[in-house]
Formats: structure tokens, sequence, C-alpha cells
């Protein structure tokens, strides 16, 4: 594998409470290299969002990073001055939202937002960063781009609108971009739309993404590896195909498990869906050990006395127990 | 007609508008006109006893109007609805809603922040009358708590100490309160997690199975759909383009919309299987097309279809509303 | 008391408790209105003198500056007024009845604004534009000129000797009439959001009928506004109170409320007597001070965006 682009290590993101810190991300690493999309999956409450705005430096106040490193091509970008945080944002690292309606302003036209970003970041004339927001936008699959340049966020439709996100994302082309979620508010077949674009611009591009979603779907159709979160700690990463197939981690097995699927039948032929007793713990009650383990069928005494590290199992890496021996 | 063999819910050609025109004083001065928008345009469908009918199809297609409409938070424009063979808007019918109840999709506001679940749960007890005693109260909601799979103590609490997926079960709980023999159920696990998804639809499962209840089923997942569902109505626009078999519809799609929906979800098994994409958006329900609703976005549009609104066409058990269907193009 | 502990426990862990206890101005305020409210609601038992007992009042006494300044009088701690009432026990017994002219008249408008607020988001269509409008035109006119509005038409209406003994009722009334709106739009803002949610549907598909929903379902859900703009609101109807009285249409000097002796002592105020009606305003400014500042906090304590 080639370098890195973005490594993160040993991230810890924390809240202060008056009851106590809540450990929001705890000890997670990961690395993305140039042109990989790596997905981050997880059930609300797992940590994969703050993740993802720990390495856009965008944790609220009083949220912080508390330990660890983040390197975009290998410098340092975490706990980086404000100023020199924004710079990075937009012209090295692109981020999309769940919501579009967050990343678009709704009092200047499409057009404007676009050639703004791009003057910002790039050194190019007025004439050349209108010709490039008129090829992002075609690019991104936005019909008569001429002619809808000049308009405003609300006059586009959910799917379009998050074309446009991912048109301004790219618009400086940073090497990463980090999507929260980007197509969990619309609909199915706009889903659809949009991950096959996410997928041929990271081909074209050679952008690195993080995609960040609870869809286990969106995974499997989208990235090249998977991580997959619980109560702010990584259990499993590893190819997606691996993960999806055999997955190693108890949760992950879980997870798969419980994710009702097409083509095998339907109706009441169809027997119970495998479920995972139990909810995730709240942040301020994630049990000692392995934070799984009272959930987990295949938990013993060690689960709750140590908390595992991720072990290698072939080409798939989780934290479980079961394989401090080797793999089972 | 043998009883058992009559459905237990009808609609006959339900259409419902609503009233999107600007403020009374804005029409007279702008001289705007009355803007009407069909949310359910001509939908007729029956629900069998002890079968779950799901319905799908993406936002603001109607499907959620419809649930409304069945339990009485809306009032039917047009055409009518009969609950075990008699008029819901006849005179006397309110009675029958009581056999009938509703499971809404957000477990955070379907709960009344400032009741004790006891009281969110007996609400409809008391309401309708069902217990002579408030110790007879205590004692079923008591016993619905454990059906759902929680405790009795759980009773004495307040909705924002639980999870979502014990919310969810809550509502269930209380939705079973009042007896029902019908459940509406609008999106009931589309704001939970995967895994407590399982959990409440393994659940709806066990108690339709011990309870002889009768769901319909209102999602936008079609995965979780061809879990639970019996039969499945696929809405766009308002309409209902396709009512199938489970079986028979996940393996042979009839309606384009039905087959470019089913292809446009993520492929989990990652068999990289062909598919056609998917191309266009809904068009806007203020506008919408002539004809077929769909015909903008079918690959197998042709002059009749941009002119002529297809008729409902019975073939076997399924019912499809598609001219390429019934000119045997596709 | 097996239970004490715990509801005890459980009221301290709250989380409004605990912005109490993290914000010193807000204890000082608490502090000083409840000496105030302490002061107003005992005031026949722990004020020094009986101010209105016209058989212990010397004119012997009058003028007495406070107990410290010159010519001052260990028994008249604040001095004495024109009538040689003494100061402190007039403000004890003005603050009782400022206090309950303020706290009647905000119950008077919550009740009002709340239940119009609450019919009018629930109900809606012509009934709802009805009441806005009303509310619109209400608000084009100043809370005090409707209060002098509402005195004037009292005054003409009724024989001037019932005149005295119900102006405390007038007073509230007109207090009260003058500050519904607020409580009407805001309980209508919350109630247009609550209606929809599904707690309220799920209410309405069991036959619940409108005023059952409204009652046991919104108001509940609706009430948290209505308590910070309530606290703010006592400080308002008090120095509405205050200004009615000192522009002498509020309360009679048989009946002296602190805005009546801000007024009387004004008179005196440049032939030297200044404690007269110093005291009386320092008076209405702590109360008045402090439960805004206790307004000021619970609104920002309620309001999860702050936290």
């Amino acid at each position: 594998m080639s370098a890195p682009l973005l490594e993160v290590k040993d991230l810890r993101v924390e809240f202060p409470t008056r009851r106590g810190t809540l450990v929001a991300v705890d000890g997670a690493s990961l690395a993305i290299a140039p042109g990989e999309i790596l997905g981050v999956v997880g059930e609300s409450g797992a940590g994969k969002s703050l993740t993802g705005m720990a390495i856009i430096g965008l944790i609220e106040p009083p949220g912080r990073i508390a330990a660890g490193e983040i390197r975009l091509e290998s410098e340092r970008i975490d706990g980086l001055p404000y100023e020199q945080m924004r710079r990075i944002r937009g012209r090295r690292i692109g981020a999309i939202f769940q919501d579009p309606l967050t990343s678009l302003n709704p009092l200047f036209t499409i057009g404007e937002q676009l050639t703004e970003t791009i003057l910002a970041h790039l050194e190019v004339t007025p004439a050349e960063a209108l010709a490039r927001a008129l090829a992002l936008l075609a690019e991104v699959g936005i019909p008569a781009p001429r002619a809808r340049i000049g308009h405003y966020p609300h006059q586009f439709s959910g799917g379009m609108r998050q074309r446009v996100v991912i048109a301004l994302a790219l618009a400086a082309e940073p090497r990463l971009i980090i999507a929260d979620e980007p197509t969990t508010a619309l609909d199915v077949s706009i889903q659809a739309q949009i991950i096959a674009l996410l997928k041929r611009l990271a081909r074209e591009h050679g952008t690195a993404v993080m995609l960040i979603t609870h869809d286990m779907g969106v995974i499997a159709e989208t990235a090249d590896r998977v991580a997959v979160m619980y109560a702010g700690r990584i259990a499993e990463i590893g190819p997606v195909r691996d993960v999806i197939h055999a997955p190693r981690h108890p949760y992950t097995a879980g997870l798969m498990g419980s994710i009702p699927k097409l083509g095998q039948g339907a109706g009441k032929k169809r027997g119970r869906l495998v479920q995972i007793e139990g909810a995730m713990p709240r942040l301020n009650a994630i049990p000692a050990g392995c934070a799984f383990n009272p959930r987990c069928p295949r938990r013993f005494e060690r689960c709750l006395a140590e908390r595992p590290e991720l072990i290698a199992i072939g080409t798939t890496d989780a934290a479980c127990w079961l394989y401090a021996d080797g793999p089972r | 007609m043998d009883r058992d063999n009559r459905p237990l819910l009808r609609m006959l050609e339900v259409s419902r508008d609503f009233d999107v025109s600007r403020p009374w004083l804005n029409r007279v001065l702008e001289g705007a006109p009355r803007q009407l928008l069909r949310a359910v345009d001509g939908v007729s469908l029956a629900v069998k006893r002890g079968e779950t009918l799901a319905l799908v199809g993406e936002s603001g297609c109607g499907k959620s109007t419809v649930a409304r409409l069945i339990v009485g938070l809306y009032a039917t424009s047009q055409g009518r609805i009969e609950f075990d063979g008699i008029d819901l808007a006849a005179p006397g019918a309110s009675a029958l809603r009581r056999r009938m109840q509703m499971i809404f999709q957000d477990p955070y506001a379907s709960l009344n922040p400032r009741w004790r679940v006891r009281d969110i749960v007996a609400e409809p007890i008391r309401v309708l009358k069902l217990a002579a005693s408030e110790h007879e109260v205590g004692a079923r909601v008591a016993e619905l708590l454990r059906q759902v799979g929680l405790v009795a103590e759980d009773g004495e609490k307040y909705p924002h100490e639980f999870s979502g997926g014990q919310r969810q079960r809550i509502s269930i709980a209380r939705a079973l309160s009042g007896n029902p023999e019908f459940l509406v159920c609008d999106e009931p696990t589309s704001a939970l997690d995967v895994s407590v998804q399982a959990q409440i639809l393994n659940l709806m499962t066990d108690l339709q199975q011990r309870l002889g209840l009768t769901y319909l089923f209102i999602s936008h997942n079609l995965a979780v759909v061809s879990h639970i569902a019996d039969r499945v109505g696929v809405m766009y626009l308002g309409r209902l383009v396709e009512l199938a078999d489970a079986e028979e519809l996940f393996v042979r799609p009839l309606h384009p919309y039905t087959r470019m929906l089913l292809d446009a979800i993520p492929d989990l098994e990652m068999s990289g299987k062909a598919r056609t994409p998917v191309a266009g958006e809904v068009p806007n329900p203020l506008d919408p097309p002539a004809g077929c609703a769909f015909h903008p976005r079918c690959l197998h549009a042709n002059a009749r279809c941009r002119s002529e609104r297809p008729q409902a066409l019975v073939r076997g058990e399924a019912v499809v509303a598609c001219h390429a269907v019934e000119e045997r193009r596709i | 008391m097996a239970v004490a502990p715990g509801w005890w426990r459980r009221a301290w862990d709250h989380d409004l408790a605990w912005s109490f206890r993290r914000s010193p101005v807000t204890i000082v305020a608490a502090a000083l209105t409840l000496a105030c409210v302490g002061g107003a609601a005992f005031a026949p038992w722990i004020a020094p003198h009986d101010p209105f007992d016209l058989a212990r009042l010397s004119l012997n006494d009058a003028f007495s500056p406070p107990a410290w300044a010159s010519g001052g009088n260990a028994r008249y701690l604040l001095g004495t007024d024109d009538q040689g009432r003494d100061v402190l026990s007039t403000i004890l017994h003005g603050a009782r009845i400022s206090l309950g002219v303020g706290l009647a008249a905000v119950a008077f408008s919550a009740l009002l604004g709340v239940s119009l607020g609450l019919l009018s988001g629930y109900v809606g269509g012509r009934l709802d534009a009805f009441i806005m409008r009303v509310a619109d035109i209400q608000l084009s006119f100043p809370a005090i000129l409707i209060a002098l509005l509402v005195d004037g038409v009292a005054r003409v209406a009724l024989p001037r000797e019932t005149h005295d003994s119900i102006a405390i009722p007038v007073l509230i009334f007109s207090i009260g009439i003058s500050g519904w709106v607020q409580y009407a739009r805001t309980v209508r803002g919350s109630t247009l959001v609550e209606k929809n949610r599904e707690y309220v549907q799920a209410a309405r598909v069991i036959g619940r009928g409108r005023f059952a929903i409204m009652l046991h379902h919104v108001l509940p859900n609706v009430m948290g506004p209505v308590l910070v703009i309530g606290t703010i609101h006592v400080g308002t109807a008090i120095i509405t109170e205050a200004t009615l009285s000192f522009l002498g249409v509020g309360l009679p000097p048989t009946q002296p409320s602190l805005g009546t002796l801000i007024r009387v002592g004004n008179d005196f105020l440049f032939s030297g007597e200044w404690w007269i009606t110093v005291f009386p305003g320092l008076a209405l400014i702590v109360l008045v001070l402090s439960v805004n500042l206790l307004g000021d906090w619970l609104r920002d304590a309620l309001n999860p965006k702050l936290r």
C-alpha cells in the first residue's frame, strides 16, 4: 500500500460535562490511501461523525481532541490554529454533510458560491473560475449548468442540492473528502445516483473519500475498506468484501445479520432476523473491558476485564479477544 | 360473503387534496388562484384479515397520507374507506375506529415527554373505558409492558429515560392497549438503528402471530418490507402503481417504477449483478405530469403514456397500472 | 421522611439546580428576592411600627431623618415621613401591596394569555386570525396607556366612595389585561409546533376531544417559556403599578404601594427630606432587579441551545 494520505492515530475526543468526562471517540486509528474510499459505519452514538469532525477540525466546544494525532500527507493537522485549519478545509479537505442546506448559503447563487470558493483557494482569474464552476456542475450531473448557475439553493431539489454541495467540496481539488451521511436525507433512487457519482469522482480524480454512514448497503456499494465503530471505538476494520462476507467481530456479525436483505424469498416464509439484544451503551455508562461485552453472545471472562486492541486476522483487524491466540 | 374472506379494510378510489394556497390576504392582493395538492389520487386496495400489507414509495408519494386517512387523522376528499364492510364515514362508525391503532415513525415525538410511561400506555384504556377500575388499568399496563419486552417498573419512568428502541416498544404497548385488530404502522423502524430495527421487526412479527393482528406497514425501505410483508403496494406521486404478493413483486416486478426502485437498493451481497442506472427525480406534485405520472423517468414511455392515465390492470394476484405492461411491451 | 433524601438528591442533581449553584449573581438575586418577598409577606409582624395605626402616629415625629444622620432617631431606622410614619415600615407594607398586585396581575395575564394562545394555536383558522389581530391592535398601545384607560373608565363608571376600596382589583385588571399578548403569542407558537407532533396525533387516533388534548397533552409541553415570561413580567408589572401610583391613578395614600410612597416623598425631595422618596425607590429597584435577574437566569437555564 502506498503512503497513506490521511493517518489517524489513537484519536480520543472528549466532552467534559458536569457529571464527568464523556469519551465519544476512544483510541480510533485509521488510514486512507490516495484514491481510496474508506467507509466508517456504526449506529447512532458510535462516534463515527465525531471522528470525521475531528479530522476537519470542527469539534464544537466544549468537546475537544484529548489525545492522538491526525496527519494529512504526513503533516500534523490536529490542534492547528483556526485560520490555518480553515485554509486546509476547502483547499485540501472537502466536506459533504447530510443536509445540503447547511453547506449552502441561501442568500447567494450557487455560481457565486462556487466561484468564490475557487478564487479563494486556487490561483485563477474570475473568468477561469467561472469556467471551472460550469465544468464542475456538469461533472456532478447538473443538467444545463449554464442556465442553473444563477439559481439560488432553494430552487434546487434535494438530490440536485447534494450534487451542488459535492461540486463545492470538489472546487479546490482537495485530496480528501469527508462525506458524513451524504445520502441519508435522500430517497433511494437519488441515493443510488449520488453513490455512483462519488465513486466515479474518487476514481477519476484520485481523491480519497472517508464515507461516514449508518447504512451498510451504501458502504457495500461504494467503499474499498470499512471501519466498524462501536461505542467510540473501532471494532473491526478491513476490506469491505471480507468484513461483509466474513465478519470477525461478533458485533459486525450481529449487525450484518440484523439487516433485512432482499432476494431470499419474501413474506412469512422468512425467518426472524438475527437480533443483538439490548442497545449501545450511553457514553456515560460504557462497560469495562470490551464495550460490546454485555450484548456479546461469545463473551468470556477476559472480555469483562481487559479492553481488546485491534488484532490482525488475515486481511481484517478486529478488536476482540476471541482472536488473541490467532484466528479461530 | 364469508366473514373470514371479507377484507378487514377496503379503500375504494380514495383521494385526498390539500389546500396549499397562499393565505387569503395574499391571494386577494396578488390575484393568485387557490392551489390544491393531490397527495393521494384514486387509491383502491384491500387488506385481508391477519396479513401484512406494505405500502412503499419515495418521499411525497402519499403513503403516509394513506395511513392518516385510514385512522381518521385526515378526512377523504373523494372515495370511501370501509372497515369490516362498514363505511368509516357513516354515522356511528367511530366505534369502528377503536378497533384500529397507529404506530408512528419518530419514537422521540410520539410519546408525550411530560407523561409517565404508565399513563401513556393507559391512555387508550382509560379513554375507551376498557377497564373497570384503576387497579385493572395498572395490571393491564404491566402486562402490556411485559408483552413488548419491558418490565412493569418501567411504567414509572418518563420517556426520555429510554433509548429509541425501547420507546418504540412503549409506542407498541400503547397501540395494543386498546385491543385493536388492525395496526397502521407508519415507518415504525426508520428512525432506529439496524440492530434495534431487527428487534422491533421481530417483536411485531411475534405479536402478529400471538394476537392475530392485521398490519398496514408503511415504509420507504424495500428490504424491510420484503422481510415483513405478505403483499406490497408501490406508490408513486399519490397513485398506487403496483400491488402484488411480496414474493412475486421482489422476484418479478411488473411496473417500471418498481423495477427502478429495486435496482436502486444498494447491493449488500456485492454480487455485482447488472443494474439499470436510475435516472431523474420525482416531479413536483403540484404539477404532476399528464398521463402516467412516471412517464418522464420511464424507459418504456410512448405517446399513450404521455397522454392517457393508465388504469389498474389485474394480472393474476397482482394489480398494475402501466400501458407498457398492458400492451405487453415489457 | 424516608422519601425525602431521594427527593432532595434528585432536586440537587437537577440541571436547573446545578446551573443555579454555578451562578453567584443568581444566588444573590434569589436571596434578595427571598428577602423582599419574606419582608413583604410578613410585614405586619416584622415591621417595627404600624404606619396605618392613626392612634400611634405623632406629627412630632414627622420628618425625622434616618437613624445615622444628625438629628436621627434610633426608633426610626430609615426616618419618618411628613405624617410621622416610619419609612422602613411603610416600605415593607408598600412592598407587600406592590408584590401582591404584581403577582396577581401576572397570574391574570398568564391565565388569559395561555388560554387564548392555546385556542388560537390549536383551533387555528378564523379564531386564530381574530385573536392575533386583537393582539396586534393591543400591541400598538403601550401597556401604561391601556392601564390608564381601564383605570380611567373604572373611575368614571364607579361611584367615588367605592373607588378607593376597589383600587387594587382595578389595578390588577388593568395591568393584567395589558400583558396577555406576550403569553398568547409564545404559547400559540409552541402550540403550532406541538400540535403536529406525533403524540398529539396519537391522542387524536384514540378519539380524544380537542379540549382534552389541549389541556392534557399540549399545555404541559408549552409551559416552560411561560414560566420565564412570567418571572420577568413580575418585574414589569411592579414597575407599571409603581408608575400608575406615581402618576396618582393607582393606589391612594391610605393604601400606599412603593409607587405611592415615591410620589408622596417626591414632594419633599427638594426641601431636603430626601429619605422619604429615596428609600422606597431603592427598595423598588432592588426588588425589580433581583426578580429580573432570576428571570434571565431561568430563561438561559431552560434554553437548551445555551447549555
